[in-house]
């Protein structure tokens, strides 16, 4: 029996934004298969011009409801970069334990509230709460802890009040700084409970050669700035990325498009982890082989798996950072800030993948040009070839229509496309 | 306050809930608002006890046009959202705006200060063909029962709010500013330090959110009633603030659109910034 199928999907559950699923097979070719996104507009790059510095990290912040942190700290690093500024050690410390706990807080969102579910077999989160209660627990605990922890150092969970250009308007509390440290150190049960949890899930079988960009680290596993690289060997710096996004424009969606050596790339946890395996914990290393997370991978479904081994890397990193706070005295909150004229870049590795402001300032530090990038915006391209590729792997497995229509939403989620924050 | 069928089990203090059922929608937003929903994870699973959730579709697969309460967030900003919220009005027996976007167009209306849509097009997308109007909050269409403001939204008073709602209650929104709660907690007041802040003509509710973490208020919540902008500009010029850091603020969710746009027309200024 040859595949058919008609495939209509309307405004995707289970994802930020909105976006729709099209796939139609008739006798076993593949007719259409899109991904159209249809989020409005909100003209981010635009409202910034005329703006005095201070409005971007406010402003940008408010591009996206889940990685309001990750935005707000591109914008600080895009001024700083631009006013010749260098975040103190205890300032850099600090953005990255609150980088990294929103990170885990959007990880565990998304593989507990958006993906789990299709693999658990149940339309949302909230039949589990009766069949799976450990399940649901263990990851409210987890989000809590990372939410608490981003409230302790930004401020606030989501649009931060405390993270500012030349450093904090507030340092976090030394004791309560300590207790957090107890509690992630109890976080890694929860997540060897997530990776058991994950070790039954049945990912699908599924591959597309595709290129990886991330940040790479000096050494290290990177979240704020570095070089820019492709797993097909391209190499760019920071001030450099327009070369590495390529952005351009296509019917089929409001967002902007991106393309780099072939006809898409993928950002996010899984190129992060393709790309800069060796700066992984030994620990975590153990994790991601556990789950079968081998660089370089092409699955585009074992995205979520390389959130969890993502969780596993940012809860051990974040303990270390705690104890370097808490080792050093107190310095100054914040630095003065003298505007300079220029272009400013920051690249930072958001949740959903590498994100890019650019600001051009003058001399009082007016914006007169914005431009942000952002991951899903940079994944869309690749989401579609996925689904057609996907399109045509299900027809060849003689998969059912309800199959088809459930894989073709599983695909998209494992991006977790962030799609108001991809149009912006 | 309108009253929902009885049809739970559930009972509070003797009292047998309603549990109405109740839909989320997102117009132009950054969808912050919902998830500040799911982020008060202590609480989350009794607060969910209280409503019967029909659509949430960032959350969940199953969806139904069946429900008593839509929380609206985000503002409108094309056509077609439009259309989806006159239909979710028809549907609706309460519309609540939730948060900024929805009460006042928040950050998005910022770029209708350009009054010049086909340069904001422009400054984005270039060439290529975008659809957008001006971005206005759901009282520019539809009538609002209910708005909950704030920047992001506070999930505390979301409780307090959607309680006294299942419940039956008067729901109130306090009438102090900002300044009264941050006083309280007996903060450093900005002012002193060379801060702008809009927190002695913001409506409370947020127990100074910003300024206890030494943010000076940006006014998300809007204007609190018999708020005396003149004197607060007034004071805020005199300590040595500029007049554009105070228009930055004011202007940022659009809750003071009117003020502002007196200070505008007093400061002449037409057209592109």
């Amino acid at each position: 029996m040859k595949v058919s199928c008609d495939i209509d999907i309307k405004r995707l559950t289970r994802v930020e934004g909105h976006g729709n699923i099209r796939i139609v097979i008739e006798g076993g070719q593949v007719r259409t298969a899109r991904w159209e996104v249809v989020e409005t507009p909100r003209f981010f790059e635009a409202i910034l011009v005329g703006k005095y510095f201070e409005n971007a990290p406010y402003l940008c912040g408010r591009i996206c409801g889940i990685c309001s942190i990750g935005h707000t700290l591109a914008s600080i690093r895009a001024v700083e970069n631009c006013f010749g500024i260098t975040p103190t050690t205890q300032t850099r410390r600090l953005r990255l334990l609150l980088k990294h706990m929103e990170t885990l807080q959007s990880h565990i969102l998304h593989i507990y509230f958006l993906a789990a579910p299709d693999y658990l077999g149940v339309g949302s989160v909230l039949p589990l709460v009766a069949t799976h209660p450990a399940v649901v627990q263990q990851a409210l605990r987890l989000k809590l802890l990372a939410n608490d922890i981003c409230d302790e150092v930004g401020g606030r969970r989501m649009h931060p009040t405390r993270p500012v250009v030349g450093g904090f308007t507030m340092l976090p509390d030394r004791y309560r700084l300590g207790q957090f440290r107890q509690r992630l150190q109890a976080a890694l049960a929860d997540l060897d409970a997530s990776v058991e949890l994950f070790l039954g899930f049945s990912i699908p079988d599924f591959q597309r050669q595709t290129e990886f960009v991330s940040l790479r680290g000096d050494g290290d596993y990177p979240f704020i700035g570095g070089e820019l690289v492709s797993s097909d060997g391209v190499v760019k710096q920071e001030h450099e990325y327009a070369a590495m996004t390529n952005e351009y424009m296509a019917d089929f969606s409001t967002s902007k498009l991106s393309r780099l050596s072939r006809e898409s790339f993928a950002v996010g946890a899984l190129a992060r982890i393709n790309n800069n395996f060796s700066g992984l914990l030994p620990e975590v290393k153990e994790v991601a082989g556990a789950l079968g997370l081998n660089p370089v991978n092409h699955n585009p479904f074992m995205a979520v798996v390389a959130q969890l081994v993502e969780c596993v890397q940012v809860v051990r990193e974040s303990t270390t950072l705690i104890d370097q706070l808490l080792d050093a005295p107190w310095q100054e909150t914040r630095q003065t800030v003298q505007p300079q004229a220029g272009i400013g870049i920051g690249a930072v590795e958001v949740p959903r993948g590498i994100l890019y402001h650019c600001l051009h300032l003058d001399v009082d530090g007016r914006i007169s040009k914005a431009d942000c990038v952002i991951p899903t915006s940079q994944n869309h391209a690749n989401i579609l070839h996925d689904i057609e590729a996907l399109a045509a792997w299900c027809v060849q497995q003689g998969k059912s229509d309800q199959e088809i229509e459930l894989l073709a939403e599983m695909l998209v989620r494992a991006y977790d496309p962030c799609i108001s924050c991809s149009v912006h | 306050m309108k009253s929902f069928a009885k049809t739970s089990l559930k009972s509070f203090l003797g009292v047998p809930l309603a549990r109405p059922r109740v839909a989320f929608f997102e117009l132009s937003s950054c969808e912050g608002c919902q998830l500040q929903l799911l982020n008060n994870e202590a609480t989350l699973l009794e607060f969910l006890a209280l409503l019967e959730i029909v659509r949430f579709r960032e959350g969940m697969k199953e969806a139904s046009d069946d429900y008593e309460i839509a929380f609206v967030e985000g503002s409108v900003t094309r056509k077609d959202e439009e259309e989806r919220l006159r239909n979710i009005r028809a549907q609706a027996k309460i519309v609540v705006a939730l948060g900024s976007c929805a009460c006042f167009g928040g950050v998005n209306q910022l770029k209708n200060r350009f009054h010049d849509l086909e340069w904001v097009k422009q400054e984005v997308y270039g060439s290529w063909p975008v659809d957008t109007q001006e971005a206005k909050p759901l009282s520019a269409f539809i009538a609002v029962d209910l708005e909950i403001y704030g920047c992001p939204i506070k999930k505390e008073e979301v409780e307090r709010i959607v309680t006294d709602l299942v419940l039956g209650q008067q729901v109130r929104h306090p009438q102090y500013p900002v300044c009264m709660e941050c006083k309280a907690q007996e903060n450093i007041c900005l002012f002193d330090l060379g801060e702008p802040c809009l927190g002695p003509v913001t409506r409370a509710g947020c127990d100074a959110w910003c300024p206890s973490n030494r943010l000076g208020c940006w006014g998300c919540r809007g204007p609190a009633p018999e708020a005396n902008l003149t004197q607060l500009y007034a004071i805020m010029r005199d300590r040595g603030i500029s007049q554009e850091r105070i228009l930055d603020r004011l202007e940022c969710f659009g809750g003071f659109a009117g003020f502002v746009a007196d200070l505008k027309k007093e400061k002449g200024e037409e057209g592109k910034e």
